[in-house]
């Protein structure tokens, strides 16, 4: 049974539409992440679960309690909030032991619980220092060490990396998921970072304007997005149009500056007809051939280099294509043996045509 | 479901509830009853309570109120106008020119003076500017003067330095304010585009400062324009002010509905006037930009 | 160069200003302790003499008397309002918040003459006895302002999400308000006392009109003012009242920088 299931929730601020039918299930011990651009209601979303909003209608239960008229502080559930909210005249022991206050308890446990808690997060020691004089980091691992110690069902976490610095931010991620497999707590993750939430969740919620678009693992959304939005949303994604026709047995593909292509059978989903569509085209389901020696793989054709950005491990070019005003994006990794190839240089571009996503919407 | 939104709404309420009662019961009700009371007439020891307008008649032909009238409109007129321009130019200095660690220092030295006892700081003026006073006694000490100066006391002139020098530390904080909001990014943007430091203060610094101007203004000329203290300690009776005559006619005359008239009167003006200054100044911004 | 000049020049005046700022106070210690019954200049010897007739008079003792029990009063009344006030305006939305706000904000801007009529007629029509309670009454209406002003700025800087951070750890809202809320505006709460007994213990016109035959402190020295040969008296009564609001004012300055270092926050701004 899920630990956590959403049924028709909706939530208005006045005339403001802020959360559309929500249903979501969430299971025990998930990482799970709600993706999306600011002012989508992932905030909302995550604010209801804890309890700060009461959505107008819906069911929203925690392990097959109904929450409604449950306040924030009787839910089974704790937050990590984007400003991490530690307690500035406070110390770091008092802050992590602060929801302990009402536990019956003998203190010498709550004691050992406290230091347990700040080993667990990395700050053995720290518990007599002032929390004002922490550093970002440190706060976030304060505020997690004081959320865990309550042993909620229900990990809370709002955008708790934004306000780091990349590096940092980097090592939190691998440090949140261990921490996560560790204690074994569902966490529930709000991000606008579509990179965060593919590297730590093991599912992902995709919304916009309030409603949820896709729910699938990173893979699935990365792979398989429902709708252009998401595609475009989640990773780089050339967006190609072109039509879908039948041809006797066989299903073609008509892309200006890709040519005609055969497709399986069952590339178009349930339901869908041949006609116009626009296809999506990862940049690394493309490559560029640099010797004739090399053989394509796939469907190949001619193209000029316009463009090129040079990432290190990656090179990212634009290709101008016969028949398409737009150029596409390919991405190659780069190695000792390949050159970086510049401006102009004609080109061999190869492609794979089962990487193309059919979106339905022109 | 309960909405949070409404909740919040009615607990602020329940929580303004008692500073509005109070504000309610003793300022705008008596407020009204100033009003009810001008349109009323004093009879002997009994009011008589039948409306009239007879009050603001004579309020405004009597030569005795419209003089007090003018004068106090002139004395918090000028006050203003020295104490804003005194003051402009400490605000700038230690918005512009003090460290950031020093700048609480500053603003605390300057308004230390305004909590201190105000009657006290007037009575030394009048200590100062006496005949025998401390500055024409200094002054003859020096040797400087022969006679004691005769224009500096009880008069005029001697309310409006009082008045300037008590306002002072008003008037600095609301232009202090103004002048930190501007982005100094700004005034480099100008400098890059060509203006001088003095053409940029113009053309930028002064313009953005202008809401401060204005609250300063109008935080020295509502006060000045009914203090009573100050006229009667330094005013002689070339000095006096509305606020005295007002106090005389409820306190000395008995005349509580003429008193309440007066009051009535000046706040209107006090009133129009402001409201023409921050309807002006949104013109002059609005012109900017 | 050319800043450096202008700064100077700024320098130079801004120090004159705070010159003319402060010298009529400063006269204030030394004609008290100067032995002449003259306010004026040569001065004549030092002496104490005039502290030491302070103590002598009765009358003088009933007004501090008077004004220190009005002042603590009306300190904590107006804190209690400028409380409520202010954690209304900074936390919830209601109906008619601008207007609300601006009606108990108006004595700020009001001429106090008009505030001590207007009570003076009501109370008077309602047949109360002027003494100590109506100068309360007056004193907590221009005090609440100034306290709200003080509180403002405490309770706006206060993170809503600590508070919620608090519920979501079990606390219930008296917890958070003991917990979370009181110790972080506490430094405001002291400013706000200490700042609404210094305007209580100097405040001169209200006093006036609402004081009946209590009379305050400055309605005390007010009378003497009329006796030339009191001056010196005054002098020194008066040495004694603005240091001890110096003292005060320090006091409330370091409590509210106390309350921004303690929340962790940049030094900004001051009074108001």
């Amino acid at each position: 049974m899920a630990l956590i299931s959403l049924q028709g929730i909706n939530k208005y601020y006045g005339d403001y539409h802020a959360l559309r039918d929500i249903n979501l299930e969430i299971a025990e011990g998930e990482f799970f992440s709600l993706l999306g651009p600011s002012g989508c209601g992932k905030t909302t979303l995550l604010r209801s679960i804890a309890g700060f909003e009461m959505p107008e209608n819906g069911v929203l239960a925690i392990d097959g309690q109904d929450m409604a008229g449950v306040g924030p502080n009787r839910r089974p559930t704790n937050m990590v909030f984007q400003s991490y909210a530690i307690f500035p005249h406070l110390t770091v022991a008092q802050n992590v032991g602060f929801g302990l206050r009402k536990s019956p308890m003998p203190r010498a446990d709550k004691t050992r619980a406290v230091e347990e808690a700040l080993e667990m997060v990395g700050l053995g020691g720290y518990g007599p220092r002032a929390a004002h004089a922490l550093s970002g980091g440190q706060r976030q691992r304060v505020a997690l060490a004081r959320a865990l110690i309550l042993k909620p069902k229900v990990l809370l976490l709002d955008e708790p990396l934004s306000a780091l610095d990349k590096k940092l931010r980097e090592q939190m991620q691998t440090e949140l998921r261990r921490l996560q497999r560790q204690v074994g707590i569902t966490f529930i993750l709000v991000t606008h970072d579509q990179e965060e939430a593919l590297i730590m969740s093991d599912r992902i919620a995709v919304m916009f304007e309030g409603a949820i678009a896709q729910v699938d693992t990173p893979e699935g959304l990365y792979l398989r997005p429902n709708s252009r939005k998401v595609g475009e949303f989640i990773g780089m994604m050339n967006l190609l149009p072109g039509a879908l026709r039948q041809d006797g047995a066989h299903l073609l593909a008509d892309i200006p500056g890709l040519g005609a292509v055969a497709l399986p059978r069952d590339f178009l989903p349930d339901g869908a007809a041949p006609g116009p569509m626009t296809f999506g085209l990862r940049p690394e389901s493309m490559s560029v051939l640099f010797t004739s020696s090399e053989l394509p793989t796939g469907k190949f054709v001619d193209g000029v280099v316009e463009d090129r950005a040079y990432y290190g491990d990656m090179t990212y070019y634009e290709i101008a294509l016969q028949g398409r005003q737009a150029p596409v994006t390919c991405s190659m990794k780069n190695m000792i043996s390949r050159p970086v190839l510049s401006r102009g240089d004609a080109i061999r571009l190869a492609w794979e045509p089962g990487a193309l996503i059919p979106f339905a919407e022109t | 479901m309960t909405d949070l939104r409404t909740s919040g709404a009615r607990r602020g309420l329940a929580l303004i509830s008692a500073p509005l009662l109070y504000a309610v019961l003793l300022l705008a009700a008596p407020m009204a009853a100033i009003l009810a009371f001008s349109f009323w007439t004093q009879d002997y020891l009994t009011i008589d309570k039948s409306f009239t307008l007879t009050n603001y008649r004579e309020a405004f032909t009597d030569p005795i109120y419209r003089e007090l009238m003018i004068r106090s409109l002139k004395i918090a007129g000028l006050v203003t106008l020295v104490t804003v321009l005194l003051a402009f130019p400490v605000a700038y200095f230690i918005s512009f020119h003090v460290p950031a660690g020093r700048k609480s220092l500053w603003i605390f030295l300057v308004t230390i003076p305004f909590w201190t006892s105000y009657l006290i700081r007037v009575f030394l003026w009048k200590v100062i500017l006496g005949y025998n006073g401390v500055l024409n006694s200094g002054l003859i000490g020096l040797g400087l003067i022969d006679e004691p100066l005769t224009v500096i006391l009880y008069n005029f002139n001697a309310v409006v330095i009082t008045l300037a020098h008590a306002f002072a530390p008003f008037a600095i904080l609301p232009i202090f304010v103004s002048l930190e909001r501007i982005d100094r990014s700004l005034l480099e943007a100008a400098q890059d585009l060509g203006e001088t430091r003095l053409s940029a203060f113009f053309r930028v610094t002064l313009p953005l400062a202008m809401p401060g101007v204005v609250a300063a203004s109008l935080i020295v000329f509502i006060p000045t324009i009914g203090d009573y203290v100050t006229p009667r300690l330094v005013g002689g009776p070339g000095g006096l002010m509305i606020a005295n005559m007002i106090q005389t006619q409820f306190l000395k005359l008995n005349n509580a509905p003429m008193g309440a008239t007066l009051a009535v009167v000046a706040m209107v003006i006090v009133t129009i006037i402001a409201l023409i200054f921050v309807a002006l100044n949104r013109r002059y911004l609005r012109g900017r930009s | 160069m050319s800043a450096l000049f202008r700064g100077g020049w700024l320098r130079l005046y801004a120090a004159l200003y705070l010159v003319f700022l402060y010298l009529p106070i400063l006269l204030l210690p030394i004609f008290a302790f100067n032995s002449s019954t003259v306010i004026a200049f040569p001065l004549s010897s030092f002496t104490t003499e005039w502290f030491a007739q302070l103590v002598e008079v009765e009358a003088l003792h009933a007004a501090v008397l008077t004004s220190v029990r009005i002042a603590l009063i009306t300190a904590a009344v107006s804190t209690l309002l400028g409380i409520c006030a202010a954690r209304a305006a900074a936390r919830y939305r209601f109906p008619g918040k601008g207007g609300i706000m601006g009606l108990i904000m108006l004595p700020l801007v009001l001429p106090e003459i008009i505030v001590a009529v207007s009570l003076l007629v009501v109370f008077l029509q309602l047949g109360l006895q002027l003494s100590s309670l109506t100068v309360i009454l007056g004193h907590v209406l221009i005090c609440t302002p100034f306290s709200i002003a003080i509180l403002n700025s405490a309770f706006q800087s206060l993170d809503v999400s600590l508070e919620e951070a608090a519920i979501d750890l079990g606390e219930n809202s008296w917890g958070v308000f003991r917990l979370i809320v009181l110790p972080l505006v506490m430094p405001g709460i002291i400013s706000s006392l200490l700042i609404a007994f210094t305007i209580s213990m100097d405040e001169f016109i209200i006093a006036f009109f609402l004081s009946g035959s209590d009379a305050t402190l400055p309605v005390y020295l007010w009378g003497q003012l009329r006796f030339p040969q009191r001056l010196p008296v005054v002098m020194a009564l008066g040495t004694i009242l603005v240091s001890l609001s110096i003292l005060l004012l320090i006091l409330a300055e370091w409590a509210r920088r106390r309350g921004v270092r303690k929340r962790g926050g940049a030094e900004t701004g001051g009074f108001l």
